[in-house]
């Protein structure tokens, strides 16, 4: 700001004119589709605030979602009872954020027809000339080619990614539940309560974060028996092919390739089937076993039947990857080490195994945080089942095989949805995320060295 | 004498390594193999009038189309696959386009806001999308197009930003030196990107295009929540459905769920292999760097 304040105590009339009046600067200087084009945005936010954003905004800043029902109240002038349309506070909060949004990119297209004016002052000022429209044109076309580039992009970032997540952000901090649904009950303002709900351990053992703990365990768990297994036996299998000696490399490439392209919640779907209470694996085995709805000995084998479907789904990637990567590894380093007498364990463990992890870590890293999200294989598999109501309390409706994102997923879609507690998980995975995704980011040397092969 | 005995004895013992590792393969590569057989002898599968289907060897080992006929003449699959099909041409074009204006913008161009805009995709990209998707239905819906097909593309391709990296990986491995004899012959930037780095950098396009081609395919869980008009389904919250949606339903429609599956993996595999080459090439210089 201090840039605009200084553009106005400097600046010639024009400018000074284009703090209300945004173009003003522009189209008297000649640039009338630049000022025109400012004077349609300004024109267009002030319509937009009036007619719809601004009454949201006011309300948001009240310090409060709405108080008032829908319903009939007494008109004391005209002594009858009137129907008045209430207050939502899930339409004040959506379109409360939508519009601050709006508003801040507003002032930040506003400040560019300050800066834009000021500029011309100071063109003036040198003597030099006005760049005209085609000069502009110019100037996006190659200095700022970055600008249209980026335009649309963006403006589907803010619409689809942006304005929800702050949205739902700020749910965290209001006690937006199925008790609390507009617009038959409102919701409103609760600090930092949800929070409390979470992680306080005043609820026992079986209270809200006794199982967030839990949920929390196997989805840690889950993640790396998930992400490993398919490491380690899609490199086991690689090696294999690769092996010298070993025929018809490309048919075998091709036997487990073969499952990538089906999608997944085709194959997931089919497994959940077939490992159904009464599905094809129990007729063929003459059993009567549930595979993925036996909640005895804290759910062990359905967990398993997830990791182990995990791994039919997962290996055929990670054998793609490994098989490119091994061929890559020099041959020198074998040739080497035969020489000197090692064996095939004592090759694999110093030069194939550093190798592959040095160039997978960024990978490994991502897979993991991938499977601390991977919503699919267990939504379809088991959908968090089974419901385990010994270590997975009612009321914070968790089930035993649940991750972070399904609890989230099953608080939001449920008959009795808590919006509220969802939201928190939300951030907490964000975190978890976010902390992982770092850590890889900046150990990267493709981060850090971007140019390196240019 | 005992050289040649040595040397036939790690023969026989590389032999029956060999055969040992043949006997693995085969194992696994059956394991890997046995669903997706069985998924398409389901869907090939004559069903017995009882409807039950749950033998795996059935009385007679009769195959036909008759589950085909039944997934093309008795539900909305024939609309579902053109939903589905107009979603993931319009949203993979949208999104390729996308993808990469980001990534070049980012990869090749320099200006101020380049770091801080990197991170902040970075931050965004980590936030669970369905935390977000109530929201998303809401504005949707505040801009009236909740159960049209429009909403999906736009959802789809609206946070195609997100998904830059492997892209901008790739275009980071294009010599600079091009573009400055380039620039010295007086070419703008779009011509830079559209006659030198667009060309080049074709195995990631063919990536991007069919990856964002496909993953219109595959999800059922924003169609669900955005769509209730079973008209306007995709084929993947069709056939969720067909199994899914009553209890008893898994009996009834599983044969025409092989059927469906197999029609939509058929589709896949098809595109998968005419473009195998690219793909890999794609994953292995975008994705994976030391």
């Amino acid at each position: 700001m201090p840039k605009t304040l200084y553009a106005f105590k400097d600046g010639s009339v024009y400018t000074r004119l284009s703090f209300p009046f945004m173009g003003f600067g522009q189209i008297a200087r000649g640039q009338i589709v630049k000022g025109g084009i400012y004077m349609l945005i300004e024109l267009a936010f002030a319509l937009y605030m009036i007619l719809f954003g601004g009454r949201f905004v006011a309300h948001l800043f009240s310090g409060n979602l709405g108080t008032r029902l829908s319903g009939e109240y007494w008109n004391e002038e005209l002594q009858i009872f009137e129907k008045v349309k209430g207050d939502n506070s899930f339409l004040i909060l959506l379109y409360g954020v939508m519009s601050i949004v709006v508003t801040l990119v507003f002032v930040w297209i506003w400040s560019m027809n300050v800066k834009g004016s000021y500029e011309n002052d100071l063109r003036r000022r040198k003597g030099e000339r006005i760049p005209s429209l085609k000069d502009d044109v110019r100037l996006l076309l190659n200095e700022r080619f970055y600008a249209p580039l980026l335009a649309l992009p963006f403006v589907g970032l803010l619409v689809f990614t942006v304005m929800p997540l702050v949205f739902m952000v700020l749910i965290a901090f209001t006690n937006y539940n199925y008790a609390h649904m507009p617009p038959g009950k409102l919701f409103d303002w609760v600090g930092f309560a949800n929070f409390k709900t979470l992680f306080s351990l005043s609820g026992g053992t079986s209270g809200f974060a006794f199982v967030f703990l839990r949920v929390l365990a196997w989805t840690f768990i889950w993640a790396f028996f998930a992400t490993f297994s398919n490491y380690f036996l899609g490199l086991a299998i690689a090696m294999i092919i690769n092996k010298k000696g070993i025929k018809v490399k490309a048919l075998w490439r091709t036997l487990f390739v073969i499952a990538i392209a089906i999608p997944q919640f085709v194959t997931l779907l089919l497994m959940q089937k077939i490992l159904d209470s009464d599905g094809i694996l129990n007729k063929l085995l003459g059993t009567n076993i549930l595979w993925l709805t036996d909640a005895r000995y804290l759910s062990l084998l359905p967990r398993a039947m997830i990791i182990l479907v995990n791994i039919w789904i997962g290996v055929p990637y990670t054998l793609l990857m490994c098989s490119g990567i091994l061929l890559n590894i020099p041959a020198d380093y074998y040739e080497a080490a035969r020489i000197d007498g090692a064996n095939a364990v004592k090759i694999f463990f110093h030069i194939t195994l550093p190798y592959m992890l040095h160039i997978t870590t960024p990978y490994l890293i991502t897979q993991f945080v991938g499977n601390i999200n991977n919503f699919n294989v267990i939504w379809l598999l088991t959908g968090g089942g089974p419901v385990d109501n010994v270590y997975y309390g009612g009321g914070t409706q968790a089930q035993s095989t649940d991750l972070l994102v399904t609890w989230l997923y099953r608080l939001t879609t449920d008959r009795n949805p808590k919006y509220n507690v969802a939201s928190v998980i939300g951030i907490v995975i964000f975190v978890i995320s976010a902390v992982l995704s770092l850590i890889t980011f900046n150990r990267t040397s493709a981060a850090r060295n971007e140019g390196a092969f240019q | 004498m005992i050289t040649k005995q040595k040397i036939s004895l790690a023969k026989w013992r590389r032999h029956t390594a060999n055969v040992f590792l043949y006997l693995l393969l085969a194992t696994l590569g059956v394991l890997w193999v046995l669903p997706i057989v069985y998924l398409v002898y389901t869907a090939f599968r004559v069903t017995p009038s009882t409807g039950i289907i749950n033998t795996l060897v059935p009385d007679n080992l009769r195959l036909g189309f008759g589950n085909f006929s039944r997934l093309f003449g008795d539900t909305m699959f024939p609309r579902w696959l053109g939903n589905t099909l107009i979603v993931s041409v319009a949203s993979c074009a949208l999104t390729t386009v996308f993808i990469l204006m980001v990534s070049y913008a980012l990869s090749r161009l320099r200006f101020k806001l380049r770091k801080p805009i990197m991170n902040v995709l970075l931050v965004l990209g980590m936030f669970p999308g369905f935390m977000s998707m109530i929201a998303v239905y809401f504005i949707l819906k505040a801009m009236n197009l909740t159960n049209s097909l429009v909403a999906l593309v736009m959802v789809y391709s609206g946070s195609a930003a997100l998904s830059y990296y492997i892209c901008k990986g790739f275009f980071d491995t294009i010599p600079k030196a091009m573009e400055e004899a380039a620039i010295l012959d007086g070419a703008s930037q779009p011509m830079i990107f559209a006659k030198i780095v667009l060309p080049l950098a074709k195995p990631i396009i063919v990536y991007t295009v069919l990856t964002s081609f496909i993953s219109p395919w595959c999800d059922f869980i924003f169609v669900n929540t955005i769509i209730s008009d079973r008209e306007k389904y995709t084929v993947a919250l069709g056939l969720y459905k067909m199994i899914n949606a009553e209890k008893n339903s898994f009996n009834d429609n599983f044969t025409v769920f092989c059927a469906g599956a197999f029609v939509v993996g058929g589709i896949i595999v098809t595109l998968f292999m005419s473009m195998q080459r690219y793909y890999v090439e794609g994953v292995t210089s975008g994705a994976v760097k030391g």
